[in-house]
């Protein structure tokens, strides 16, 4: 389903804060802030990913020159049972605030809400975004840190990152959000938590071809179209599949993945990266400065999430997707 | 004559090793799922009369993997049951232990005392 | 595209499992780990007056402390990486499961964290291994008792 924003809700600034692997990151310079303990102090991981969402909103209000009094709304998620990492953040930030989870497209649905509610005359200041910790995800949903398990080639690595974005009313001076496609879940059978690239591709697919043909538009009206996280053998599915459906070689250069290039070729992070705070730390410090001198004019940001948990895959189900996108572009 | 010892451990439990890969690899399964086969497996030779041998044969070859794990049970229980009938697979179940849960036990235990879970690539 | 369609696209993407590679890995570093076994378990019997049978248990008490060495370290999560079977399948990879998952629990206090966490992994292994023990008794002892076998 695609909406409109005929306002141009623009993106008046961005936080983004990374882990102590993160340096590894071709992204890295493009990181507000890069802290040297995962736990950020905290005396668990999840008070660390806790802080560490704080960080990112305290350094978006800094450069905005506002402080939460000046915000309407914070909507945001992350990955850990129930999100208590963001519900913890919001307690502390004290904004108005609706939790969302669309795993790890967290970071577009809810730009795509807070463009709704700016749109709507409802807010005039939204932090949108969300973030991930590793230590905290991978116990999660995975196995403990420090256990010996042989990870596949297609398994991806969860980032330790956050990023957010300030939506408000349009400034031609910002990156404003033209439309937003809000994806259906698709599932096409995968079951392996490792083969996240493979689960999601099809979601990816899915929404942006629908955004591109509910907008009349083809792949090259853009100068970039990025995906969120489904690493390098998930794009890789992605480029195949529209090649099948007739794209051409210029056409397939135009789509890009953020955790594929996050961590850039090194080969212990397998497939490259994963996490809502990989396609959030992406978007809102290296897309936006992009945007900002000129370099991308109009932009699709495509944030994938696999909608599993531990149990469903113990349970035997499949792995259903969903993929939410923006069209961001720069007068 | 040493040497060859070592050398008899080395390839037996490589490939018991393997043979876990394998069971990854080719099937699909889970860590989980492939230890506990594994385990299985042990009791059932052991069952079998044939662990000990291999045990005699190829030393640590044998007793490092947890297929002996399963052995070590199995040989506590089969004890008992031949010493006390039908009463003693019931309390042989009480009687067997493993060394190797005691001391992951304490050595877990101890583990959390002093280490704190590290997320760092390569 | 159906999902039929899909998965044979996203096989013929997916890089095929290094089959031979990871047998070889596997069977390597088993096999060194087995060998250290055996060093230590000579280690006992010369030094500590065991004997071969009794050194066993000392040995896997032994190997289990190394591998608390190595998870705490975070140099087992590595080494698994690496080798797969072949550092899971040794009871140090059985001692790796039960401490990663105690040092996790950590944050969670002694009794909810640790001793509840401590066999989330390894918990399998206890099952099958006490269960396929009862049931090999049970069914020795019926054969025994039949005539079929003896003891």
């Amino acid at each position: 389903m695609v909406i409109l924003f005929p306002s141009k809700p623009s993106i008046l600034a961005c936080g983004a804060v990374a882990g102590p692997v993160e340096r590894k990151s071709v992204f890295y310079s493009f990181f507000d802030s890069v802290i040297e303990d995962e736990r950020w102090g905290q005396k668990t991981n999840e008070q660390g990913h806790s802080q560490m969402i704080q960080e990112a909103c305290d350094i978006l209000m800094k450069k905005a020159e506002i402080n939460n009094l000046d915000v309407d709304f914070f909507l945001s998620g992350d990955l850990v049972n129930q999100m208590t990492p963001t519900n913890f953040a919001a307690r502390e930030l004290a904004i108005s605030f609706i939790g969302l989870f669309s795993a790890c497209a967290t970071s577009i649905s809810s730009v795509i809400i807070a463009s709704l509610l700016t749109e709507l005359g409802a807010s005039e200041l939204a932090i949108a975004g969300a973030s991930s910790q590793h230590n905290a995800i991978e116990r999660q949903f995975r196995y403990p840190i420090d256990y010996g398990a042989q990870k596949p080639a297609t398994s991806q690595w969860t980032v330790t990152a956050a990023g957010y974005a300030l939506v408000g009313k349009h400034n031609p001076e910002y990156p404003s959000i033209i439309a937003g496609t809000v994806g259906k879940v698709v599932d096409y059978g995968e079951v392996s938590p490792f083969h996240m690239g493979g689960a999601m591709a099809p979601a990816a697919y899915d929404t942006i071809t629908s955004h591109l043909k509910k907008r009349h538009q083809k792949i090259t009206d853009y100068d970039l179209i990025m995906t969120g996280d489904l690493g390098k053998i998930g794009l890789k599915i992605l480029k195949a599949m529209f090649a099948q459906s007739g794209a051409k070689q210029e056409e397939l250069d135009v789509l890009r993945d953020a955790g594929a290039e996050f961590y850039g070729d090194d080969k212990a992070f397998q497939a490259g990266a994963s996490g809502a705070g990989c396609s959030a730390s992406v978007f809102f410090s290296y897309i936006e400065q992009q945007l900002k001198i000129g370099r991308y004019k109009k932009v699709l940001l495509v944030a994938t999430g696999a909608l599993l948990s531990p149990m469903s895959f113990q349970q035997g189900e499949t792995i259903p997707c969903t993929a939410h996108a923006i069209e961001i572009t720069m007068e | 004559m040493l040497f060859f010892n070592f050398l008899i451990a080395f390839i037996v439990g490589g490939f018991i090793c393997v043979i876990g890969q394998l069971l990854m690899d080719v099937f699909k399964l889970t860590p989980g799922h492939t230890l506990s086969i594994l385990v299985v497996v042990g009791a059932i030779l052991d069952g079998l009369g044939l662990y000990e041998p291999l045990i005699d044969f190829a030393g640590a070859g044998a007793t490092i993997p947890i297929t002996s794990f399963g052995n070590s049970l199995t040989h506590g229980a089969l004890a008992e049951a031949e010493k006390h009938g039908w009463v003693g697979v019931l309390t042989g179940m009480f009687e067997v232990t493993s060394s190797g849960i005691s001391a992951a036990i304490v050595f877990g235990f101890i583990a959390a005392l002093i280490f704190k879970p590290k997320g760092k690539a390569n | 595209m159906d999902p039929q369609e899909y998965q044979q696209l996203e096989q013929q993407m997916t890089p095929p499992t290094p089959y031979l590679k990871n047998v070889l890995k596997a069977f390597f570093v088993g096999g060194i780990i087995c060998t250290i076994g055996q060093a230590i378990t000579y280690l006992y019997v010369i030094f500590f007056n065991f004997t071969e049978q009794t050194a066993g248990n000392a040995t896997v008490a032994t190997m289990v402390f190394i591998a608390m060495i190595l998870t705490g370290l975070g140099l087992y999560r590595k080494l698994g990486q690496f080798a797969g079977a072949g550092s899971a399948v040794p009871v140090t990879g059985f001692g790796n499961a039960v401490i990663s998952a105690a040092i996790e629990g950590r944050t969670e206090g002694f009794v909810l964290g640790v001793g509840s966490n401590m066999f989330k992994l390894a918990g399998s292994v206890i099952l099958f291994g006490v269960a396929s023990a009862f049931f090999v008794a049970l069914i020795k002892l019926i054969l025994v008792s039949v005539g079929v076998l003896e003891w």
